[in-house]
């Protein structure tokens, strides 16, 4: 296992303050656990990982998630079994835009 | 003068051969039949050391029981053969090698042997000839690399001989034409002797033993994909495939690969296609193994043709039933032709589509992986532009005017060779690559060139779930190997792209984004397949398919 955490500052998207749960850990798949939580407008995520030595990939996988949503004030868990970064992408988009759905 | 020797002594060994079977086997052989016991003496008589023996080893059926009874030859009287061999399935037909039987090969692929393959080339008890595609292989058998002697396999014989081969007749037509009319001698097993076939494929006066096997030969379903097993990401490529390359190019005649990625557009033709009103305007003539994902496109209407290569476990009763679509005998079982599909897939599709393992920068595909030397199959004569073909369609014209619009060039058409691939596999293997393992392995195995499954200038489009790359309209080696690294995601070679030339190329639709082809990414959902499991397709078959039991998981 490997631990690795981004923190992106000043979003400017907020999300509404009910957590969000989407995917399953399995193999090749991945968990991500959006919160709310008051972090001075930055985005935190943390990983928890079964493929060791990707943290360049997680990297950029992440900063891209960022550009795309610019979120303010939320925390991500992703607990991940070596999904592919367009999994892990999937997942992300897919577990924002439920949160986002949720509000209207 | 037949006895002097000097012009057909080929015909006379033949003779010679006969005699000595005749004269071994005594009255056990009826006609040209013999027992199963008999059949190590019967290849002791007809075999000569030296000798280029071809194994009907296909892609699916295999000459099992011939296979094994090669291993048990006396390497003392039978030695220094020279295998020919489409496809090395089987750990017999290495036995051969190891047992001192065999020292010569020449084949097209090794798939499931091809770890141990290169262990026998490195420990020097087996030199490959080469590495061949199949037509290539079967073209050899007329040219230089005629077989002395054929095993091959057939469904069953009758009391004179004629074969029937059944809906796998595979590579069995090119190598017995190629083995009887150069005066060597074709052994065939069978499943049964029967008084009446249903057909004849093989004529018996070009067959000279025929035994029946212990159990029926061996059938791989090589070409069943689990519905269930398909990920929103290859669905998302398939997505794009449909929207992005067979509109676009109006696709109506195409092979595809093995693979999930080719199952997810099967799947999606009869839903995603037909709701972009492409029904009887792409994907409706094929050649193809009787692939089960194909079920709902053909019911749906989609389809008017399939010409296949080989068949596929379970699909029997299906093809039958419909006979409008596949190539079937007056007895209503299909009659598959490897060498024609391939030369089909070749002169007469307008695009192939499959996947791949590797792909360097120059847009260079490869399957091969250090340690296993696995050969290529028919991908290359379907992944290849056809520069004999002369008869135009949209798809051709359009490929050609991308291709050439600029250029002093005389106009002409271009084959549509699509890679699809995942930019990671499973175990983040990156699918692209600065150089290809081909390169090692060749050094590896002393070959002379690397093993390129699709060499980079017949390849018209990558395409990965980041996006499509049109190699097709990039102008100089540069902006191909950007086009390539910007479809290449997180791996190294996409991380190392130029992000002002890669937007510039989206700019001027070389490259393509989902979202530039109006895909939005959350409708990539396995509601768009039109069979979601192996109980679906079962359904939309009228239960006419009959899965093998592996696949049975309901």
């Amino acid at each position: 296992m490997e631990t690795l955490v981004f923190r992106f500052e000043n979003g400017t998207r907020q999300l509404p303050r009910n957590p969000q749960l989407v995917g399953v850990v399995s193999s090749g798949n991945l968990e991500v656990l959006v919160n709310h939580a008051d972090l001075q407008s930055a985005c935190e995520i943390e990983i928890n990982t079964a493929a060791i030595g990707f943290a360049t990939i997680w990297e950029a996988v992440m900063k891209d998630f960022n550009a795309r949503w610019q979120l303010a004030n939320v925390r991500i868990a992703i607990n991940d079994m070596g999904a592919t970064p367009a999994v892990v992408s999937l997942r992300l988009d897919q577990a924002i835009e439920a949160s986002l759905e949720a509000t209207t | 003068m037949a006895a002097t020797g000097r012009w057909n002594t080929l015909q006379i060994n033949r003779v010679q051969r006969l005699e000595r079977v005749a004269q071994v086997l005594g009255t056990d052989l009826q006609g040209k039949i013999l027992p199963q016991t008999r059949i190590g003496d019967l290849l002791h008589a007809a075999l000569e050391v030296g000798d280029r023996v071809c194994i009907e080893g296909n892609n699916q059926k295999q000459a099992d029981f011939l296979a094994k009874a090669m291993t048990q030859l006396d390497p003392q009287r039978i030695n220094q053969l020279h295998m020919l061999q489409s496809v090395l399935a089987l750990p017999e037909h290495l036995d051969v090698f190891e047992n001192g039987i065999a020292s010569k090969l020449d084949f097209s692929f090794s798939g499931p042997q091809a770890g141990r393959l290169a262990k026998l080339v490195s420990a020097g008890k087996l030199n490959i000839g080469a590495i061949h595609t199949y037509l290539e292989l079967y073209a050899r058998y007329f040219v230089d690399l005629t077989p002395r002697v054929a095993l091959v396999a057939a469904q069953a014989a009758d009391r004179q001989g004629n074969l029937y081969t059944g809906p796998n007749t595979e590579d069995t037509p090119p190598i017995v034409e190629a083995t009887a009319f150069k005066s060597g001698i074709v052994i065939v097993q069978v499943n049964e002797i029967v008084d009446v076939l249903p057909r004849v494929d093989i004529p018996a006066d070009w067959v000279d033993y025929v035994v029946k096997a212990p159990t029926p030969h061996y059938i791989e379903p090589l070409f069943t994909r689990d519905p269930a097993l398909i990920s929103e990401i290859q669905i998302l490529m398939a997505m794009m495939a449909i929207k992005g390359i067979y509109a676009q190019y109006e696709v109506k005649r195409l092979n595809h690969g093995i693979g999930f990625d080719t199952a997810a557009i099967e799947l999606l033709l009869p839903t995603y296609a037909a709701s972009l009103g492409l029904k009887g305007k792409i994907a409706s003539h094929w050649a193809l193994n009787p692939h089960p994902a194909l079920i709902p496109a053909i019911e749906a209407g989609f389809v008017s043709s399939v010409h296949s290569f080989g068949s596929e476990l379970g699909m029997e009763d299906y093809i039958r039933a419909r006979s409008d679509v596949f190539f079937v005998g007056p007895d209503g079982s299909m009659r598959s032709n490897r060498a024609m599909s391939q030369a089909a897939g070749h002169y007469a599709c307008d695009m192939f589509i499959g996947s791949t393992l590797q792909i360097d920068l120059q847009g260079n595909s490869s399957t091969a992986t250090l340690g296993r030397i696995a050969g290529f199959g028919g991908a290359p004569n379907m992944g290849a532009d056809a520069r004999g073909r002369r008869h135009a369609s949209p798809a051709w014209l359009k490929a050609g005017r991308e291709a050439r619009d600029g250029k002093y060039a005389m106009p002409r058409g271009q084959k549509l060779v699509v890679q699809m691939v995942e930019t990671f596999r499973e175990h983040m293997q990156p699918a692209f690559v600065e150089k290809l393992d081909a390169w090692q392995l060749a050094q590896q195995a002393n070959m002379e060139l690397p093993p390129v499954m699709i060499y980079g200038e017949d390849v018209s489009h990558i395409l990965t779930e980041e996006g499509i790359a049109n190699l097709l309209l990039c102008r100089t080696d540069e902006e191909r190997e950007q086009a390539i690294r910007g479809v290449a995601g997180y791996t190294a070679v996409g991380l190392g792209r130029d992000q002002r030339m890669v937007e510039n190329l989206r700019d001027r639709g070389i490259i393509k984004r989902p979202e530039d082809l109006g895909i939005d990414k959350r409708d990539a959902t396995r509601d768009l397949l039109a069979a979601k499991n192996m109980k679906d397709l079962v359904r939309a078959s009228e239960g006419l398919y009959q899965p093998p039991k592996r696949f049975r998981n309901w």
